[in-house]
């Protein structure tokens, strides 16, 4: 039974990192209706920056929570306004390329500088030990990162859902031209919104820092689970690419603990041809009307 | 009050609009009549600034707003009613009419258009696409006025609406224009036309063919309804 519970409280901790990323790359499709391939890419930065800043700096991980999103989210905005912009009237195969080829160039970067091993970032003494969950003991951080999480997706949730610009940003998302039509510069809004879900990608990669392995791949590896949960949960859909999250994550959690290995490698992979097949625009997604 | 000159639009290679002129003066009521495809919506979206490719000059108030995009065309006046209705799945029936920025004289307040449409008031918080036809109808009507938009371009407001709703959008745009709003408005239905609208433009394949008045759409109501196909 505390194999059982530990193993899913494990999942739950990865389900957070998946569905930060994923949330951000929601947020940003529903508004641009460009999938950002580049989204692992800024986690891995994040992740990088926090470990640049601490190193060579000493700046703490409290500050580098703060300034890797914000600063990443602001290079965000500059990508938007030179480079991302462009593609709204350009064939989604150009979305593809430009956000991939983005992805290799701030890769590559970062190889370049630091090379592939791996650094290590050790956790804020605050929150280094662990805390007794009644059945076991869970490490701290572990605990914080999962706390901090729900408290992002709840607070982006809120702010969606009951304040003017998470209006607007609703509106936009589901019918651009009729909300222009009100009055609404819904150009004006797009490039905040993706650097908003560049910030997200940022949050998530400081928080991985001092748990994962801090190296220029860790966002290409994560990235691939993390689309596959974006399609389970609906392409643009909030509600469906958080729950998506936790979902994949307590899978993948269960399956590599209960599961033959070359099943659990797997799981994601045919948990999404599943949905797929039974709904095609995912859990929570909407059919797409033709423009 | 809008002054339309050698207005042309196509869609691709499909000219929908031909050297369209009108005018409609401040106060006035005026619908556009023509068969399916006549190029009527076009017209609204062109008026709009929804549609991309479009020649010739679009005047409100003298002044030319025919490079404007589309929001700041509303800013200076013009209220939407779009023939889909215009609602969102995800906003409240209230955040449908707060949206828009107020952007006339003479904003109706929440309270207002709560009075004036009670059945909106009592699903105020559903989301507008579980309303039914008829008050996503109104919803649409209200959302303008809240705007306190000065023209309104409404296309085709009573179309699938029950004679007492159809009765009930006549009320609101006659409301509206003793108020001092000018109407362009699409309309199939003739009966609710002259109930309305002052004059009347008749348009067949993207080209205005004629211009009427209220006595003469009546006399010439079998004509006008055949040639409709209606």
């Amino acid at each position: 039974m505390t194999g059982f519970l530990q193993n899913t409280f494990n999942g739950l901790v990865s389900g957070a990192f998946y569905a930060l990323l994923a949330l951000g790359l929601a947020v940003i499709f529903g508004m641009l209706r460009v999938v950002n391939f580049a989204h692992g890419a800024f986690y891995m930065l994040g992740a990088f920056g926090a470990y640049v800043l601490l190193a060579e700096a000493g700046v703490p991980f409290w500050w580098a929570l703060v300034i890797m999103p914000v600063g990443l989210g602001l290079l965000g905005m500059a990508l938007e306004r030179a480079f991302i912009h462009r593609l709204t009237r350009l064939d989604p195969l150009y979305n593809f390329l430009l956000t991939f080829g983005l992805t290799l160039i701030l890769q590559d970067l970062v190889k370049g500088e630091y090379g592939v091993r791996s650094s290590p970032y050790a956790a804020p003494a605050e929150l280094n030990g662990s805390v007794d969950l009644g059945l076991f003991d869970f490490p701290t951080y572990r605990v914080f990162i999962l706390g901090f999480a729900v408290c992002v997706c709840v607070g982006v949730w809120w702010l969606l859902g009951h304040t003017r610009v998470g209006m607007v940003v609703r509106a936009a998302t589901e019918r651009p031209e009729l909300t222009r039509a009100f009055g609404i510069n819904v150009g004006r809004w797009v490039t905040p919104v993706f650097g908003f879900g560049i910030a997200l990608a940022a949050l998530a990669g400081v928080l991985a820092a001092p748990m994962r392995a801090v190296n220029p791949l860790m966002g290409a590896d994560l990235i691939i689970v993390v689309f596959a949960v974006v399609v389970i949960g609906g392409l643009g859909s909030i509600f469906g690419s958080v729950a998506a999250g936790f979902g994949i994550g307590l899978i993948q959690a269960w399956g590599e603990a209960y599961a033959p290995a070359i099943l659990a490698q797997t799981l994601v992979f045919i948990v999404m041809a599943a949905v797929l097949l039974w709904r095609p625009a995912g859990l929570f997604g909407r059919e797409e009307a033709p423009a | 009050m809008l002054r339309i000159e050698k207005l042309s639009a196509s869609y691709g290679e499909a000219r929908v609009l031909r050297d369209v002129s009108l005018t409609v003066a401040r106060g006035e009521v005026v619908t556009l009549v023509g068969r399916n495809g006549a190029g009527k919506s076009t017209l609204l979206r062109c008026v709009m600034g929804l549609h991309d490719s479009q020649r010739g000059t679009v005047e409100l108030d003298g002044r030319d707003i025919s490079r404007l995009p589309a929001h700041r065309r509303a800013r200076l006046g013009l209220g939407w009613v779009p023939d889909d209705r215009g609602s969102y799945a995800t906003l409240t029936v209230t955040e449908h009419l707060t949206l828009p920025p107020t952007v006339g004289p003479d904003p109706w307040s929440l309270d207002r258009i709560y009075e004036a449409f009670p059945a909106l008031h009592t699903r105020r918080t559903s989301a507008a696409t579980m309303l039914s036809g008829g008050e996503q109808q109104m919803l649409a009507l209200a959302r303008v006025l809240r705007m306190g938009a000065r023209l309104l371009l409404c296309d085709e407001p009573t179309e699938g609406l029950s004679p007492l709703l159809v009765q009930q959008v006549g009320d609101i745009l006659r409301q509206a224009k003793q108020h001092g709003v000018t109407v362009l408005l699409v309309e199939q239905n003739l009966h609710f036309a002259t109930g309305v609208a002052d004059r009347h433009y008749l348009l067949a394949e993207g080209e205005i063919v004629s211009a009427l008045d209220n006595t003469e759409v009546h006399s010439r109501e079998r004509e006008l309804l055949s040639y409709l196909g209606i």
